[in-house]
């Protein structure tokens, strides 16, 4: 499946991915109503890591053996068909926090804020690339097809 | 702490109507000129600290940031400018040397903005680039006296032994600068550059990193008054040795690379101890007259078996021609002469802005000399500080030029934003830093992008220029220069340039 790679040698720690992902998932889509008109704020789901001058953006690896699959309690966690992207039906997630506790990638978060439900990274299906991937600076994201070894 | 005496250049304005606190700018100014109050969720600004490099504008995701210079403005006084008053008050204050980056930025004329290029109108008809062969390739290195050619055997044989030759897809090369005064990633752009589009890159005098080695068949290594970096295998992997006598910034100048700079990289790469200044004399202690630079020269050649072009570099001062002269008496292939705009990692304003001569007088005060005294096949002319765009490299070589290098002009192409901070091992870019925080900044495969599509960008343009002039090859162009004509330049000018006022027909 395509995905979003890593390149942390390139990435600069300016959290545009994270600003864009918060703004892609608003109610909105527009910046800056995501920003100063809706309350309670949408959550990113992409998260900027850094220690010292090291930083990348992480963000649901979407595993071929995705321990949140098998921990959901409701099946809300399910994967696409068509996409093969673990998603999250956020109508039938309950917050339990399972997939939270298994996610070896610590990359689902609890969105309290707003639907009180596990948020996290949906390729942004539907747009052509994944908003973080699109803006940011340095292409330290990248969105492809890769045969892994 | 006693107050700064001057206001701050520029005025950051930030639209709070667009300012989301989203802090891009706060963490990308690598001179802390944003700053953010969690307290508040708000973020502002210290205007004394930026140095408009324009980092946090480009990257704001709201356009919320303008920077302005600073429209508080000393009394109006043509003598004591605000320019002047300020470098006085910073003196004031520190005593030292004032230094900068980049090249001249005085308001010196510009000669190319002053010279005209021809076009063929009826007497001559005009070549259309996209449907008939233009040739751009250019070949560096001195050329025979004369040919002989061999009939006797099967067809025709050349019998003259040919020197060694740079073969240039397009007559634009990068400028010398070292890995110190850019980055790792920098130079890395460069050479992928200069290879992918069939041309050449410097060295500068710090050394070749040996990741580098792999780009050696489009390197050409600069040897300097530090001798920085030079060794056995230094020269054979290049394909052209530089040797660095002066620089069009700093021309009498020597080079200062601060310890800081010096990493465990850089040390190995120049040869010299961690965290140790590179000082590069400025002269060369062993060079102080034609025949010593001859020496040199041959000594180079010798070490690399007469296989590959050995250039001198020069900076362009007021006996440039007869000291290129010289210089190709000396055995030179290559001359490269650096003009008054040429750039640099850091130098003394004064020097910089004071010193030298224009290039495009420089071009063809040297190519005239080079002809009157018949030894101009002898070296190609490579001219080097200040091109902006593929007009100035074509008049550059219709004056006389071989070849252009370009280094401010590829470093813009990467992301600089002319700052002139270079010196301060900051550029927000992450070009002419080693600050591993901003390196990354500069990721080598969109810069390399870049610079290939300027190369492309400007030989397509320069293509379509000469075809608009008939030629349908770049040496018809070379010395050419009755494709030139002057605009509002002197009689002085107009000789020295060798061309005609417009309006001047034959």
């Amino acid at each position: 499946m395509k995905r979003i790679y890593v390149h942390e040698e390139y990435c600069i720690g300016c959290r545009l991915c994270e600003i864009h992902c918060l703004v892609q998932h608003s109610r909105s889509k527009k910046i800056l109503k995501a920003f100063k008109e809706e309350f309670p704020r949408a959550v990113s789901r992409v998260l900027v890591e850094e220690h010292g001058y090291l930083s990348f953006a992480l963000q649901c690896r979407h595993c071929e053996e995705a321990p949140c699959l098998e921990a959901c309690i409701t099946g809300a966690m399910y994967r696409d068909k068509r996409t093969d992207a673990v998603l999250c039906n956020e109508k039938k997630c309950v917050g339990c926090w399972m997939c939270i506790m298994v996610c070896p990638f610590g990359v689902i978060k609890r969105d309290l804020e707003s639907n009180k439900v596990a948020s996290k990274c949906d390729l942004c299906l539907g747009e052509e690339m994944p908003v973080c991937v699109q803006n940011c600076p340095n292409e330290a994201l990248t969105f492809e097809e890769r045969t892994e070894t | 702490m006693a107050y700064a005496l001057y206001p701050s250049e520029f005025r950051i304005e930030r639209d709070q109507d667009r300012c989301i606190a989203c802090q891009v700018c706060v963490r990308q100014c690598a001179n802390d000129g944003h700053i953010y109050d969690s307290e508040d969720d708000f973020v502002s600004s210290d205007e004394s600290r930026c140095v408009g490099c324009h980092r946090c504008g480009t990257l704001c995701p709201t356009g919320a940031i303008t920077i302005r210079e600073n429209p508080m403005h000393f009394k109006t006084n043509a003598n004591w400018t605000a320019r002047a008053l300020r470098d006085i008050y910073k003196q004031a204050e520190t005593g030292g040397v004032l230094l900068t980056g980049m090249g001249c930025d005085r308001s010196y004329p510009i000669y190319f903005d002053r010279i005209l290029l021809n076009a063929s109108q009826v007497t001559n008809p005009s070549i259309d680039p996209l449907r008939e062969p233009m040739e751009l390739r250019t070949f560096l290195g001195s050329k025979p006296d004369r040919i002989e050619l061999d009939p006797s055997g099967k067809g025709i044989r050349l019998s003259t032994n040919l020197a060694p030759q740079l073969v240039l897809e397009t007559p634009i090369l990068f400028s010398a600068m070292s890995y110190g005064s850019i980055s790792y990633n920098a130079c890395w752009a460069l050479a992928r550059a200069a290879k992918v589009e069939g041309t050449f890159y410097n060295t500068g005098e710090g050394g070749l990193h040996r990741d580098f080695y792999p780009y050696g068949e489009n390197t050409i290594v600069q040897v300097a008054s530090g001798r920085f970096g030079v060794h056995a295998d230094y020269l054979d992997v290049a394909a052209a040795i530089e040797i660095k006598i002066g620089q069009g910034a700093k021309p009498g100048i020597g080079g200062h690379l601060p310890g800081e700079k010096v990493s465990e990289q850089i040390s190995q790469t120049r040869m010299i101890p961690v965290g140790t200044d590179a000082l590069s004399p400025a002269p060369h202690h062993d060079i102080y007259s034609i025949e010593d630079l001859r020496q040199l020269i041959f000594a180079l050649k010798e070490a690399t078996r007469y296989s590959k072009p050995v250039g001198v570099k020069i900076a362009a001062v007021h006996n440039v021609a007869p000291i290129a002269s010289g210089i190709v008496r000396a055995g030179a292939d290559m001359v490269a002469i650096d003009g008054l705009r040429g750039g640099t990692g850091a130098a003394p304003i004064t020097i910089r802005d004071n010193v030298g001569i224009p290039i495009e007088l420089a071009i063809a005060a040297v190519d005239s000399r080079l002809r009157e005294e018949g030894i101009r096949h002898r070296a190609s002319i490579i001219a080097a500080g200040g091109f902006r765009n593929s007009a100035d490299v074509t008049k550059a070589i219709a004056l006389g030029a071989d070849a252009v290098y370009i280094g401010t002009a590829a470093l813009v192409a990467m992301g600089c934003h002319l700052c002139q901070k270079c010196y301060t091992g900051k550029c927000n870019w992450g070009i002419a830093t080693q600050d591993p925080y901003l390196t990354k900044r500069l990721n080598p495969k969109i810069a390399e992008r870049r610079l290939g599509n300027l190369l492309r960008g400007w030989s397509l343009e320069i293509k379509e220029m000469l075809g608009g002039m008939g030629i349908n090859a770049i040496e018809s162009l070379r010395g050419n220069r009755e494709h030139l004509r002057g605009v509002g330049l002197t009689e002085a000018e107009l000789k020295i340039l060798g061309i005609k006022s417009a309006g001047e027909a034959w």
